[in-house]
């Protein structure tokens, strides 16, 4: 039952928009029809903080109220997290995907997480993030990377998503740019 | 066509409110029913409901506030959680005593000390003798429906009763789930007006609230609101038979999943039995004869809908996510075993799990353990302990 | 008095008629009741206004005498009378 969900692990720091990331992969889904579970683990909420979030999408209904303990995929929007314990690379299985937002190759970080099964994709989101919105806020370009990776939503879609939810609270100009960092960290996003 | 909104629990139980469109709210907010407040503020702000919004210092001022608003003939309602109910306490019996058709969204938290944000059912627990009808949600879709359907119940003539519609602290509250909406002419129509008996604000038939009542009356007025608890379960009944006509969705007191021939069962309430049923679901596949019993109305006590339940069982596991410290074990154990004892002629060989506690995590695999130790009972019809804890580090 | 039973009486405590203390005559408490020398008095409505139970009657700014169904006899009008007109007596029962 359980392997028809998707399950999704982001880690951020509070401040970086993993929250807002993983709602937004799963709202995507949910216009796509698909039944969602977004939700942050919540402890001691100050930004820089290290933080977890989760998704869950499935064509069925999702009775799981637990919470995430072995992902499909993990999202690393921090590389500086990549040396907190425990790893992020916990409970991922063999068929995992870990995406790291990073200038390094996937084999260096394949290395250093001593991460031998899965897959690895790295992008280098912050960089993105700065050239298209002038913030380095990656969490729009991690998604663009994360569809590259699993092709779970659509990018049309997401920026569909991305007008809908944002497009009040962020100028034209913001909007554009994360728009453009959505297509760039997809189209830079390397598998190894 | 009905939309699916991305919703969190306590968003969904703030949309129900835009569209029940209630004349007061008094609420203070407190974590993690504070989204409730807020996004129904800001609705009121927006002038999509046209709800009197009262912001108070306190819970005990929010509560009775809610029951002065309630007393003077208008649908109220609110939102609290934790200490929030905790300092509601004496109030609650003032609304469910002077049978105040309040309705309340509870989003269930562990209770200080020590101090802790996250879920768990300490609260809704302690308030379970109060006189408020408890609805227990799995997930934001029942928090909406429930919120909706609690209206119905309160304001029934035969029932007149508070309402208190809980739902899990984060795991619920905070986590953001597809919720199919309802088109608001319809909920409108579904909860009609609010029409009062007997109200304090009705000038032309005076009327008083709240007199001291001695030894001669109060045993009977008490009498008579218990009795109403009693009667309101055939009452929610019907209803839930209405709502079915209105959305097609079925409810009941008590939800059984895969007993029509399970041989061992969790009974649990909340989000937990949505994990409990993928469990089952994998334990089925197995062969394991496994089946979940989920309590949706708490208060009234399904007494006889437990007992029928349990009825073929050859051992039950009951889920608290509370401690009542009370030496022994949960609440919900203390009132299933009262069923089974009384109804049924074969005792079930039942145990107790607290779990969960401040927000712990309950994951399949603590479900499976506590399955694995029914097989044995199942099979041995021994009991090694009844009071058992799941997921803590003795 | 017959006390009614739980099924009659209305929800939540509720008294449905107004101004039933009327009813209740607490003048049956009293020992000692009030008496007026309406020679000596000068209406100036102190003990009027100083009675918590409501219970002395007033005509057209004058005092004409006490509620005996419902004063139950605390004294306080005799002790605020500026022209002590108002003495209290011993109930008899």
């Amino acid at each position: 039952m359980k392997k028809q969900i998707t399950e999704i692990r982001f880690h951020g720091r509070g401040g970086q928009g993993a929250k807002t990331a993983a709602d937004l992969l799963a709202q995507t889904a949910l216009e796509a029809g698909k039944h969602i579970q977004s939700f942050p683990e919540y402890g001691p909420e100050r930004a820089g903080a290290p933080m977890r979030s989760y998704v869950r999408i499935s064509d069925e209904v999702i009775d799981l109220h637990c919470g995430v303990s072995n992902p499909d995929i993990v999202a690393v929007i921090d590389p500086t997290l990549l040396s907190i314990n425990p790893p992020v690379t916990e409970g991922v299985g063999k068929e995992g995907i870990l995406l790291v937002n990073t200038n390094e190759k996937p084999e260096d970080i394949r290395k250093k997480l001593n991460f031998k099964d899965g897959t690895v994709y790295t992008v280098d989101a912050t960089k993105i993030a700065y050239e298209e919105t002038g913030l380095p806020l990656p969490n729009t370009a991690m998604l663009g990377a994360i569809i590259k990776a699993t092709g779970i939503i659509t990018i049309d879609h997401l920026k569909d998503q991305l007008t809908k939810k944002l497009g009040k609270k962020l100028s034209p100009e913001k909007m554009a740019g994360n728009i453009k960092a959505i297509t760039k960290a997809y189209d830079t996003a390397v598998k190894g | 066509m009905s939309k699916i909104l991305p919703l969190t629990g306590d968003h969904a139980a703030s949309e129900s409110m835009r569209q029940i469109n209630p004349d007061v709210v008094a609420a203070y907010p407190i974590t993690p029913a504070t989204e409730i407040v807020m996004s129904f503020s800001q609705i009121v702000a927006n002038g999509l409901a046209d709800t009197e919004m009262v912001p108070v210092e306190s819970e005990h001022s929010a509560m009775s506030a809610c029951v002065g608003a309630s007393a003077s003939g208008v649908r109220t309602m609110t939102a609290t959680s934790s200490q929030g109910l905790a300092l509601m306490w004496e109030v609650l019996y003032i609304a469910a005593g002077m049978r105040l058709p309040i309705i309340m969204h509870c989003v269930n938290r562990a209770l200080s000390a020590p101090i802790n944000i996250h879920g768990d059912h300490s609260d809704g627990m302690g308030a379970r003798d109060t006189g408020w009808i408890q609805i227990y949600c799995e997930n934001a879709q029942e928090v909406y429906e429930m919120g909706i359907f609690a209206v119905r119940v309160a304001e029934h003539k035969d029932i007149m009763l508070p309402v208190m519609v809980n739902q899990d602290g984060f795991i619920t509250s905070h986590a953001i789930e597809g919720v199919k909406m309802f088109e608001d002419a319809d909920v409108k129509k579904f909860v009609g007006e609010y029409v009062p008996n007997m109200p304090l604000l009705d000038v032309k038939n005076p009327v008083t609230f709240g007199p001291i009542d001695l030894q001669d009356y109060y045993f009977e007025h008490k009498f008579q609101q218990a009795q109403a608890m009693r009667d309101s379960k055939k009452r929610i009944v019907e209803l839930f038979a209405e709502f079915n006509k209105f959305s097609g969705k079925k409810y009941e007191l008590v939800e059984q999943y895969k007993m029509e021939d399970a041989e061992i069962a969790i009974l649990a309430l909340s989000s937990t039995c949505g994990t409990t049923r993928v469990v089952v679901n994998e334990l089925r596949e197995k062969g394991i004869k496994a089946g979940m019993i989920k309590i949706r109305v708490f208060r009234p006590f399904p007494m006889d809908e437990v007992a029928a339940a349990c009825k073929n069982l050859k051992a039950l596991a009951v889920l608290d996510r509370a401690d009542t410290c009370s030496g022994e074990g949960g609440a919900v154990f203390g009132d299933v075993c009262t069923a089974i004892y009384n109804l049924n002629e074969k005792k079930v060989p039942a145990i107790n799990y607290v779990y969960g506690l401040g927000g712990r995590d309950i994951d399949e695999a603590q479900i499976k353990n506590i399955f694995n130790e029914l097989v044995d009972i199942a099979k041995t019809g021994q009991v090694k302990t009844v009071l058992n804890y799941s997921g803590v580090r003795i | 008095m017959e006390l009614k039973n739980s099924k009659d009486l209305p929800i939540g405590g509720k008294i449905l008629q107004a101004g039933n203390a009327q009813e209740y005559t607490t003048g049956e408490w009293r020992n000692e009741k009030p008496v007026l020398d309406k020679s000596k008095c000068i209406n100036c409505l102190f003990c009027w206004i100083y009675c918590p139970d409501s219970s002395v009657y007033v005509e057209e700014g004058k005092v004409t005498g006490f509620d005996y169904d419902h004063c139950k006899g605390c004294g306080i009008c005799a002790y605020m009378c500026p022209k002590k007109c108002i003495a209290m007596q011993k109930e008899e029962k």
